[in-house]
């Protein structure tokens, strides 16, 4: 492995040395093999685990301190394969073929060992330093497979160490693998592929110049002759000759075999897997009419009409369970910080008041949201996920989806969202065509998120009635429908359909669902709390400051003769770019009552609580929004919402007036 | 009997066969809007030229090489439709009509030029799936960028779409249509040519195909799914 001078696309190259204090491992695998458990395993720190397939979007990192020695962990996406061009795909990809870890771990499902090891062929192309850790054995046992693990490390000559991550088995023979890698840098056995392809790959491997663009050469060969537009690009100016070469044997394999070159590589990987398989593999034939169990469960889940009862049972539960704990839970807590001390964050004084006050309103608020409505609904959501059950929704919605141009996977942002907006933003990574990433999460942005549900609930169905509160609920599904529909034949680009594993189900592991849980409500802590902090702090500094009446008087416009409210809300709703559920608390200050019902008419409350539901998302997702597609686009979604919500607020204003 | 009436007898049998299993004698009539007596007289023709098995009262049913002719024409006509909606912006009310009469005259070579042209499209202008070819190709990139015309040699047996598998029904892939783009993602997930795979379940209303391959299981979008031709294994799972 050497650096590359002329190019310093990939900045200092970290180069190993026996004995350096910090060495670099990557975990890398397909999706939906154990990487999150066995990176939590290595490290300690809790990274998500679900059951389905994506969820690092991006990539974590912690340190293994084993044996005297500090070890960074990447856990890396789950990938199928280094050729495709998803994001998750390119994350992968550029960290080991550019960061050069010093050992990559390349995790596998037992129960799927051929399709793993395709993957596997792969990374030993690029020759880094690989450890194979084989995992999920007790379901492989169960299914009656026996692998021998001797044999397939003597086949690969890489270490082969068998896993129960969940479990925690194994891990210290990995760790121990890890640490002599590390020294040893062993690099894997070269696994040929067939002749006709093999003997292209060197004489291209012969035109190379020595260690162009710092990959190996065979490696830079192979994707040479698949046609793969980035190391097309990077050698054309090196070894033109080989690009040319590669390109006259690409046509010459097409010819041969009737597919394109990059397809007949594949399966190439494919026959070496098959044959390495049938070396270690051996399958005890299960019992006579002994149905799996995900089978049995499938046949229920899966059915035309059970199937879509049993989804609606779970999501309605799933919101049903979180309010009413959610509320129930707020309640006490609520009723506990008032006691210590009163909320009120428009209060005049010295500055020190302000800040004081300012900051405790947005931590109350802050904790009598987040703990008791996302919490409940992580944690169903978590053994939802966990069992399994996500995947088949998607299966189940595929079809709906497709009528606003989305896919099946989009469902599990879109659920992710009635909990909170931001991470429900960033899981949409697992969407690959860019249109409908950016669709998905534009719709995610419109689903009530239980900042939302609890404006919608606290003034529409407590000062007006349920109905009204739900019929709000039910137009914003519409509004979701229509909006996705209009936004799926606007936008440019194209939409691609749904190719997804599906997982067995297990029985949930209570210990990573409430770890999960807890990891979800604390990096949502990390990301709301210091926006509730300072934007409650901004704000009762300019009310104190005297600011606050020409913001009313700015937007009297809008909020008093299209929307019909009372010029006091103009301050509210700016309150509510930073929480939504924060206008319920400035409406109460403002006002100087809870019963909202003595201040505003039913028509102002509904009015109110739509404009609320629709308007800007809250800043948190903005940011979301930006970091992900740009603030361009984030500006876009806010500004359009905002549009829509001032001119659907203003028609259901004077729709209802006269019968209310 | 002419090849043309051949053809549409066979193309109606094979409508009404996948509908309600037997074609009856009246139901031909009605489809083809002819009287039952020359259905009867055009059935034991074709019975006795080897296209269907018929027995008089109960209906007929296409024989293998019936099947096969019959796919044929289907083919034509659905590329025709797309032709002539897509290419010629022919009134949709006339396109059934005018494929109806031009699938009978299509030679093989224009049949491909015409797939070539329209890009080897998945489903005719009213969402009815176009059968695969019968050329010995295992991807449309090898027509598709091929300069001089192959030689035609036709594969030794029909294809038939992964989505006409029945549950539990095993088959091993033998052509995979559409643009490279495609052809990567299924083979990268283990779907290569010449694999044993097993239609598990399909999802209500064109829903995704659950199919497995290399001990897992795949959800695969029902449109990326019509792409996938393979040969049915004889016997059934399940």
């Amino acid at each position: 492995m050497s650096g590359c001078p002329d190019c310093t696309r990939c900045g200092p190259l970290p180069l190993p040395s026996p004995g350096k204090d910090e060495y670099v491992v990557a975990l890398a695998g397909n999706a939906n093999v154990g990487k999150s458990a066995t990176f939590n395993q290595l490290t300690g720190v809790d990274q998500e685990i679900g059951n389905w397939p994506g969820k690092t979007v991006e990539r974590a990192e912690g340190l293994l301190q084993y044996r005297g020695q500090r070890i960074r962990v990447i856990d890396l996406p789950g990938i199928y394969s280094i050729t495709a061009l998803s994001t998750e795909e390119q994350i992968s990809r550029e960290f080991i073929a550019h960061d050069h870890p010093d050992v990559v771990v390349n995790i596998v499902d037992a129960s799927a060992l051929e399709r793993n090891l395709f993957f596997t062929l792969q990374l030993m192309e690029l020759e880094s330093p690989l450890i194979l850790a084989v995992n999920q054995m007790d379901l492989a046992a169960q299914k009656g497979i026996v692998i021998d693990f001797a044999r397939l490390a003597g086949l690969l000559g890489i270490p082969v160490i068998p896993t129960v991550a969940i479990q925690g088995k194994g891990i210290a023979e990995l760790s121990d693998a890890i640490i002599g890698a590390v020294r040893s840098r062993l690099h894997p056995h070269l696994i040929s592929y067939g002749k006709e392809v093999e003997d292209r790959i060197s004489r291209v491997v012969k035109l190379l110049p020595d260690g162009a663009g710092g990959y190996p050469p065979r490696w830079t060969a192979i994707k040479l002759l698949e046609g793969d537009s980035d190391a097309v690009w990077e050698a054309r100016k090196l070894a033109p000759d080989a690009v040319a070469a590669a390109g006259e044997f690409a046509r010459e394999l097409e010819k041969i075999h009737g597919e394109p070159a990059a397809t007949v590589m594949s399966a190439e990987r494919y026959h070496a897997s098959e044959r390495l398989v049938a070396e270690v593999m051996t399958i005890r034939p299960p019992g006579d009419n002994e149905v799996p169990l995900t089978e049995r469960i499938d046949r229920i889940a899966l059915h035309p009409v059970l199937g879509y009862i049993l989804l609606a049972l779970m999501i309605g539960g799933l919101l049903v369970w979180t309010f009413i704990i959610g509320a129930w839970i707020s309640e006490i807590l609520t009723a506990f910080l008032s006691g210590i001390a009163p909320l009120n964050p428009l209060i005049k004084g010295t500055a020190v008041d302000i800040v004081f006050n300012g900051a405790w309103t947005g931590l109350v608020a802050a904790l009598t949201l987040i703990i008791p409505y996302v919490i409940p609904f992580y944690l169903i959501l978590a053994l939802i996920e966990d069992s399994g059950f996500l995947t088949r929704f998607s299966l189940m919605l595929d079809r709906g989806m497709h009528k606003m141009g989305l896919h099946g996977k989009a469902i599990i942002p879109l659920v992710l969202g009635f909990g909170c907006t931001v991470p429900a933003c960033l899981s949409c990574r697992i969407i690959e065509s860019p249109k409908q990433k950016f669709l998905a999460a534009f719709l995610v942005t419109l689903v009530p998120c239980s900042a939302r549900t609890i404006v919608i609930l606290g003034v529409v169905a407590a000062f007006v009635n349920i109905w009204w509160a739900l019929a709000l609920y039910l137009l914003d599904f519409v509004l979701i429908v229509i909006l996705g529909r209009l936004a799926f034949r606007l936008l440019p680009g194209e939409s691609v359909g749904m190719i997804m594993e599906m997982p067995d189900y297990h029985i949930p592991h209570i210990p990573g669902v409430i770890g999960q849980t807890w990891q979800r409500t604390r990096s949502l802590i990390g990301i709301v709390l210091p926006s509730y902090l300072i934007g409650s702090i901004v704000i009762t500094a300019a009310y104190a400051m005297g600011f606050l009446e020409p913001i009313n008087t700015a937007l009297s416009p809008i909020t008093v003769l299209l929307l019909g409210l009372p010029v006091m809300t103009g301050v509210v709703f700016v309150f509510g770019i930073i929480r939504k559920e924060m206008t319920i608390l400035a409406l109460a200050a403002l006002f100087g009552t809870t019963v909202f019902s003595t201040v505003l008419s039913p028509v102002q409350l509904i009015v109110f609580a739509l404009v609320t539901m629709l308007y800007v998302p809250c800043l948190s997702t903005i940011l979301a929004l930006a970091k992900e597609f740009g603030w361009k686009k984030a500006l876009a979604i806010s500004a359009l919402e905002t549009g829509l919500a001032i001119a659907l607020g203003a028609v259901v204003f004077r729709v209802l007036s006269p019968f209310m | 009997m002419a090849s043309e009436q051949l053809e549409e007898y066979l193309e109606s049998i094979l409508d009404i066969e996948e509908k309600h299993g037997v074609a009856k004698t009246s139901a031909i009539a009605k489809c083809l809007k002819v009287s039952p007596a020359s259905v009867t007289e055009a059935l034991q023709v074709l019975s006795e030229k080897g296209y269907v098995n018929y027995e008089p009262y109960r209906g007929a049913t296409l024989t293998d090489q019936g099947l096969e002719m019959a796919r044929k024409v289907k083919r034509r006509h659905r590329l025709l439709e797309v032709f002539l909606t897509d290419v010629l912006h022919i009134s949709e009310e006339n396109v059934h009509d005018e494929a109806c009469k031009m699938e009978h005259t299509l030679s093989d070579e224009t049949e491909c030029a015409l797939c070539k042209l329209l890009k080897a499209p998945a489903r005719c202008p009213h969402g009815s799936l176009i059968e695969a070819c019968d050329r010995d190709v295992e991807s449309c990139s090898a027509c598709l960028d091929e300069t001089e015309p192959a030689a035609s040699c036709s594969r030794d047996e029909p294809l038939i779409p992964v989505t006409s598998l029945d549950p539990g029904q095993k088959a091993t892939i033998a052509f995979i249509r559409g643009d490279n783009s495609v052809i990567q993602r299924l083979t990268d997930l283990g779907l290569t040519l010449k694999t044993e795979i097993q239609l598990v379940r399909k999802a209500p209303l064109l829903g995704p195909v659950e199919i497995g391959v290399r001990r897992t299981r795949l959800a695969i979008d029902h449109a990326i799914a019509d792409h996938i031709f393979v040969h049915a294994c004889r016997e059934k799972h399940g």
